[in-house]
């Protein structure tokens, strides 16, 4: 395998507390060093970060790749390409496919797909109950077994908190993470916005904040019964970080993560009726947008994620209720997670730790830090480097991006995983 | 942003999706084009050739009688020809999307679609992806708006109250599902009026709704004090067993317009209702049928105030010369 050099770059890695610049030098898929070069290496490979920032290669914690079931939206190949190109090298998948992620039979099916594409490293999350229906226990312990990172019911409902209590408990019981987001199924009302003055104007089906809090209530009220270690996902409003921080600071083993769009889009920026801005849970207010941001940059929130839901055009072609909800949104994580930073909302170093530490993390993975002997799991980028989000410029079989069009400043320049480089900006 | 899907570049009508985001100048030039097409109804040859070798279809998704009825009458008396379709969901559950039935359409050379849907936002998107040539008029999407309503109802007011700032208009019943009363709301507050009030308990009023532009009441027989105009408002059935409320009875005594109640309104104020009305749910048969009731009146002026809005987005042939 070869030898990698990967010179002149600002090394920021968050999990070891380094920021300077020097050498990252790689052999047989691993980081050898840090910051030095070991006597005798020759590198096969020199890659010249000047200018540029080396830091771990992203973990998304929520993706949607559209395979299998899907495969007009998206393909793991088309996806797995634009996750490399974002400098992920770790994306977990939700189980709502289709077949669902119930069986090892589908997850050991998703696995060997992302063996195909032999590009980022996969991890389903394994359905919690039967085809997600909420019923019945998922054989948990097999799907972990099979490959299964951790359980979740997508955003599929559990209308019977009596069987979210067994569900959590026979996850806890296989040691298993609990992956949830909140959103009570009756409040939620089936809205496609914010319950508040936009969809009031508009006459659109709503959903209060309140679906998700109460939901939120209650899963933290069975994470204190059942010791179920609990992720939430895309938390989107104000009183939701507020809870988690309590709980946290309670003494219960929970954590969250919001999707990128939430941290920079309201329902104040909606355009009416566009359906690009149709995303589940929906945007919110500004006062929400300061909290989320609060809470990252406080901890609460630890990761972003992309809540990537690439989609056919079909999908997003309609009234905007009948539309499908979901942004695709790998490829705008890194210029957005760095608008946060020149917007002075977080640290480059809290941005990228959010990115990578603080994921891998929750997930009990070694990787998301350049440790010497690790996975050479990596991301290189220009935070500088400007380019507009259009068709050339995007790998995501999916355009449905409130963000297309405009001019994003960041780019990830390479991408290494298991140290092959699996994306290089200046070979396209 | 709606604005700019409804107008042209110059500023005229095109589309007619929404009342949101156009003048008091505007608004005002669609009731004088209505007023002297209101003449005309009452000749003995009713009709003008202002859209003569136009073809208008009537695309509604959703089951109506009198708007579908005012709009095909409209349109023939402006001599258009006119195909009126009403495609049932199920045959749009075959799989034929929205686009694909006015893609279809388009290619059969129609000038302007009139589009009832049931979800919001349907005209919208019709406009937005229809062939440029092609005029769309909402003729009710959803929740949203209903415009062409909105404007026929300003029409009767304006004709008998004249001045729109001294008004203070009453909107009463189902806020939270109406697309008639987010379009007059919105018409009202263009056209300067003194105040708009929405009165309706909590559960049919939608969240925020001050946001809007209307003053807030749960109680009628308060909120009906200093009232010109009482626009009533239906009430669906369904609403009773989606636990919005207990019954129909019990609405009718809190928010049901009777002769005692309308006396609390100013002694010439007006009743109106969009129709269909649920006598004996909403208001009393003594008020609908009675002198201060103008609910007719709406219904015929629904006929002119088409016509108007129809000839105006077909510019240049728009305005009676």
């Amino acid at each position: 395998m070869n030898k990698i050099r990967i010179q002149h770059g600002r090394i920021i890695d968050p999990a070891n507390e380094i920021d300077r610049i020097g050498p990252v030098c790689i052999a047989g898929g691993r980081i050898i060093s840090v910051g030095n070069e070991p006597d005798s290496f020759t590198a096969d490979i020199v890659i010249d970060a000047g200018k540029q920032i080396v830091c771990p290669g992203f973990i998304d914690l929520s993706t949607r790749l559209r395979e299998p079931g899907q495969t007009r939206k998206a393909t793991f190949k088309s996806e797995t390409l634009s996750a490399a190109s974002a400098g992920v090298t770790t994306m977990c998948l939700h189980p709502d496919t289709n077949p669902v992620i119930d069986t090892a039979a589908v997850a050991e099916l998703i696995k060997e797909l992302a063996d195909k594409a032999d590009y980022p490293q996969i991890y389903p999350i394994a359905a919690l109950t039967q085809k997600l229906e909420g019923n019945e226990l998922s054989a948990m312990l097999s799907l972990k077994q099979a490959g299964c990172i951790a359980v979740g019911n997508a955003n599929r409902p559990i209308k019977n908190l009596l069987i979210l209590r067994r569900a959590m408990e026979y996850a806890a019981s296989h040691d298993l993470l609990l992956m949830f987001r909140p959103n009570d199924y009756w409040l939620g009302n089936n809205g496609c916005a914010h319950e508040g003055a936009f969809a009031t104007r508009y006459g659109l089906p709503s959903t209060p904040d309140a679906a998700e809090t109460i939901a939120l209530d209650q899963c933290l009220e069975l994470a204190e019964l059942t010791r179920c270690r609990v992720h939430f996902g895309q938390i989107s409003c104000k009183r939701s970080v507020i809870k988690i921080h309590q709980a946290i600071k309670y003494g219960l083993d929970v954590s969250a993560d919001v999707a990128i769009h939430q941290l920079h889009l309201t329902e104040n920026d909606m355009t009416p009726f566009d359906s690009a801005y149709h995303v589940l849970p929906p945007l919110r207010t500004e006062s929400d947008k300061q909290y989320l941001r609060q809470g990252l940059a406080g901890g609460t929130l630890s990761c972003i994620c992309s809540d990537h839901q690439p989609h056919d055009i079909d999908a997003k072609l309609g009234a905007f209720p009948e539309t499908e909800p979901g942004v695709s949104s790998l490829e705008t994580l890194l210029p957005l997670m760095l608008r946060l930073v020149t917007k002075h909302a977080i640290t480059l170093e809290q941005g990228i730790a959010a990115l990578s530490q603080n994921p891998a993390r929750i997930l009990r993975l070694n990787s998301g830090a350049l440790t010497p002997g690790l996975s050479a799991d990596i991301c290189i980028f220009d935070a500088e480097l400007e380019w507009q989000v259009n068709a050339d410029n995007w790998k995501s079989l999916g355009s449905n991006t409130p963000f297309w069009g405009q001019t994003l400043k960041g780019r990830v320049t390479h991408t290494l995983q298991a140290g092959r480089i699996i994306h290089s900006l200046n070979t396209i | 942003m709606i604005d700019n899907v409804q107008l042209n570049a110059e500023g005229k009508l095109k589309h007619f999706i929404t009342i949101e985001g156009l003048s008091n100048a505007l608004l005002t030039e669609i009731l004088d084009t209505a007023e002297s097409f209101v003449g005309m109804t009452d000749q003995q040859i009713k009709k003008v050739p202002l859209l003569r070798g136009k073809t208008i279809v009537n695309l509604f998704f959703e089951n109506s009688t009198r708007t579908r009825t005012t709009f095909e009458l409209a349109a023939k008396r402006l001599s258009a020809d006119v195909l009126s379709m009403s495609i049932s969901t199920s045959s749009t559950s075959k799989g034929e999307s929205l686009l694909d039935t006015i893609r279809n359409l388009e290619a059969m050379f129609v000038d302007m679609f009139v589009v009832r849907h049931g979800i919001s936002g349907a005209a919208h998107f019709i406009a937005q992806h229809t062939a440029p040539h092609i005029s769309v008029i909402n003729a009710g999407d959803g929740q949203h708006a209903h415009p062409t309503q909105a404007m026929l109802d300003m029409f009767t007011i304006r004709q008998i109250k004249k001045d729109f700032t001294q008004l203070r208009v009453a909107i009463i019943g189902d806020i939270l599902h109406s697309r008639v009363a987010r379009s007059q709301i919105q018409a009202l507050n263009i056209l300067g009026a003194a105040e708009v009030r929405v009165i309706a308990p909590l559960t049919l009023l939608p969240a925020h709704v001050e946001t809007l532009g209307v003053s807030v009441s749960h109680n009628l027989t308060e909120g009906l004090k200093d009232i010109d105009v009482i626009i009533m408002l239906r009430l669906q059935k369904e609403r009773m067993t989606s636990a919005l409320l207990p019954s129909e009875s019990e609405y009718f005594k809190c928010f049901g317009l009777t002769e005692s109640k309308l006396k609390i309104a100013k002694p010439d104020a007006i009743v109106m209702h969009p129709g269909p009305i649920n006598r004996g749910v909403e208001i009393e048969s003594k008020v609908a049928d009675g002198p201060q009731s103008v609910i007719l009146k709406q219904v015929s002026n629904g006929i002119a105030v088409r016509m108007a809005i129809m000839s105006m987005a077909m510019q240049p042939l728009g305005g009676l010369q």
